[in-house]
């Protein structure tokens, strides 16, 4: 039983955090439709400049979670201008070409964002501190769940709840639904959909970098290509879970995770990948808009 | 009219080109204060792509919109953005209802509040004084329109859920929570019983004569035009055939050849 606790745990981590990423993608798609490929690269990103902070605080004598919090602000605050800026350059621009290009715009700046970081920082795994300190009221259950693993659910939890409050009450929120179910009618009532669209790549960037940051500490190693990865298994959520729709993009995370976990401790963590893309294929077959999409006529 | 009336919009020569189809031919139109002018012609005579260079969904091939807004500077408008046009105080609903049918009525409505309010995500997340006065008086604005159309009643009931004419006053009371100086209207009355029509005309008067908003709007119920319009404007084949009082156009001899001998058939 602690064994399936532990699996079901560590599997919370993981989608948790699949579902931060996957926020971003969803979100993104719901307005403009794209795909946003670089979304993984923010992520890495978030991880780099948590780093480089944790280690000018710790020569400077901070400690434990004021380095963390401190960390994870900076990485927010570069990561929104990271997606801010991508969105203005790669995709803006792009705003009425055919759906192709800025798909492939977002592939290009994948790429780009990948390589100036190989560049400019190295392509070697670099060690990452361990950020959250091991708490003592955790010694009982540190088994089943570590300290880590509970600040990842607890903050994913935050953000989430912060997120759909955001959308549901705040006048961004109603400006951000109202462009993703008619832009034109959107704009006709006076909403700045360039503002709402940069808005919603903020909000990603941010709860990317947050991801990114989290991982970093929990696994204790990153480098310029971790975001790749993260990218293809939060897209996969989003997918999962109904591409454009949010719950969807958090359920679709935690799906994701648990068999990923699961598959890992009972058969083999050579297989947790090919479980885990299993599981994408076999809902797309039952239910092809993902759990919780809706299978939307297309608009003429 | 004694004195001058004020103009609001003032469009000259406007021409619209897709392709190598002239939509709409150098036309001339404007809107004074307190006025209701109606346009109308033929089904695809180009009225709709008017009101769509005009409020900036297209961007005109050539000609120029004048806009006098009451106490505002005077600015053409050729290639604004959309959410520049409401800025600047027109606002227009639209021949096939676009509500954001999954909100609520009264989300509908605040959303029309967006470009007049300031709030930002940080004074969200705060709440400070001004944040929640602000939010209080959005809501409170948003009741007193619904109140004018009537649909307190279905305040929280989602958009797609109301009849179809319900749906028309939302696209109104939306449309009015723009704090508007001019309305365009496509066709409000399209596909409304006789006792909704009648009601809608109610309420365009009581728009344009009480609260002082200008209105254009295209409409094929030639009652409800001739009712209520103080002047017309009429198109045929993106070209603008005749232009006066309802009973000018009533008795235009182009007018009826185009329009409205066939209207009054069908009647």
């Amino acid at each position: 039983m602690d064994y399936f606790l532990e699996l079901f745990c560590s599997g919370l981590t993981r989608g948790s955090i699949y579902a931060l990423i996957a926020l971003g993608y969803t979100m993104v798609y719901g307005i403009i439709q794209l795909i946003n490929f670089a979304h993984g690269e923010i992520y890495m990103i978030g991880a780099f400049v948590a780093l480089i902070v944790a280690g000018v605080l710790t020569i400077y004598g901070f400690s434990g979670f004021s380095i963390l919090i401190l960390a994870m602000l900076i990485a927010m605050i570069y990561a929104a201008a990271y997606g801010y800026t991508l969105e203005k350059i790669a995709y803006q621009p792009l705003r009425n070409a055919p759906r192709l290009s800025p798909l492939i715009s977002a592939i290009g700046a994948s790429l780009f964002l990948q390589n100036y970081v190989l560049l400019a920082q190295t392509p070697d795994f670099l060690p990452f501190p361990q950020l959250v300190p091991d708490f003592a009221f955790m010694e009982p259950i540190a088994h089943i769940i570590g300290s880590s693993e509970l600040v990842i659910l607890v903050t994913s939890a935050i953000s989430m709840v912060a997120l759909t409050l955001l959308i549901k009450y705040t006048r961004m929120g109603k400006a951000m639904r109202a462009t993703q179910q008619d832009m034109v009618m959107a704009r006709l009532v006076g909403i700045n959909v360039d503002r709402v669209i940069s808005v919603t790549f903020i909000i990603g960037s941010v709860l990317a970098a947050i991801g990114g940051v989290l991982v970093g500490s929990y696994i204790g190693q990153i480098n310029f290509y971790i975001g790749f990865m993260a990218g293809v298994k939060a897209f996969t959520a989003a997918v999962l879970g109904g591409i454009g729709n949010i719950p969807g993009a958090a359920l679709g995370g935690l799906v994701l995770g648990l068999a990923e976990s699961m598959a890992a401790g009972y058969i083999s963590s050579a297989y947790e990948d090919v479980f885990a893309f299993g599981v994408l294929v076999l809902i797309l077959i039952l239910r092809p808009a993902g759990l919780l999409g809706k299978a939307v006529k297309q608009k003429v | 009219m004694a004195d001058a009336p004020r103009k609001l919009l003032e469009v000259r020569e406007l021409t619209m080109d897709f392709g190598g189809l002239r939509a709409v031919d150098s036309v001339t139109l404007e809107v004074c204060e307190n006025e209701i002018v109606a346009l109308i012609g033929p089904n695809g005579a180009g009225k709709t792509t008017f009101f769509n260079c005009v409020t900036g969904i297209y961007k005109p091939t050539r000609g120029e919109i004048m806009v006098h807004p009451p106490g505002g500077q005077s600015r053409k408008i050729n290639g604004f953005k959309p959410n520049r046009v409401t800025e600047m105080g027109m606002a227009r609903t639209f021949q096939n209802i676009r509500l954001f049918q999954n909100m609520t009525v009264l989300e509908n409505v605040m959303i029309g509040r967006h470009c007049r309010t300031r709030t930002s995500i940080l004074g969200a997340i705060m709440r400070s004084p001004g944040v929640t006065r602000e939010e209080r008086e959005t809501i409170d604005r948003a009741y007193a329109l619904l109140e004018k159309v009537g649909l307190v009643d279905f305040a929280d009931e989602f958009a797609k859920n109301l009849p179809y004419g319900a749906q028309r006053r939302l696209e109104i009371a939306r449309a009015m929570a723009t704090d508007p100086f001019l309305l365009l209207l496509d066709e409000p009355a399209a596909g409304m019983n006789p006792q909704e029509t009648r009601e809608l005309d109610e309420l365009i008067v009581r728009i344009g004569k009480e609260e002082g908003i200008a209105i254009l709007l295209i409409e094929h119920d030639m009652k409800l035009v001739m009712n209520i319009s103080d002047r017309i404007y009429v198109m045929e084949y993106g070209k603008k055939i005749a232009k006066g009082t309802p009973q000018e156009i009533r008795s235009n001899p182009k007018v009826i050849e185009a329009y409205l001998g066939e209207g009054e058939e069908d009647a």
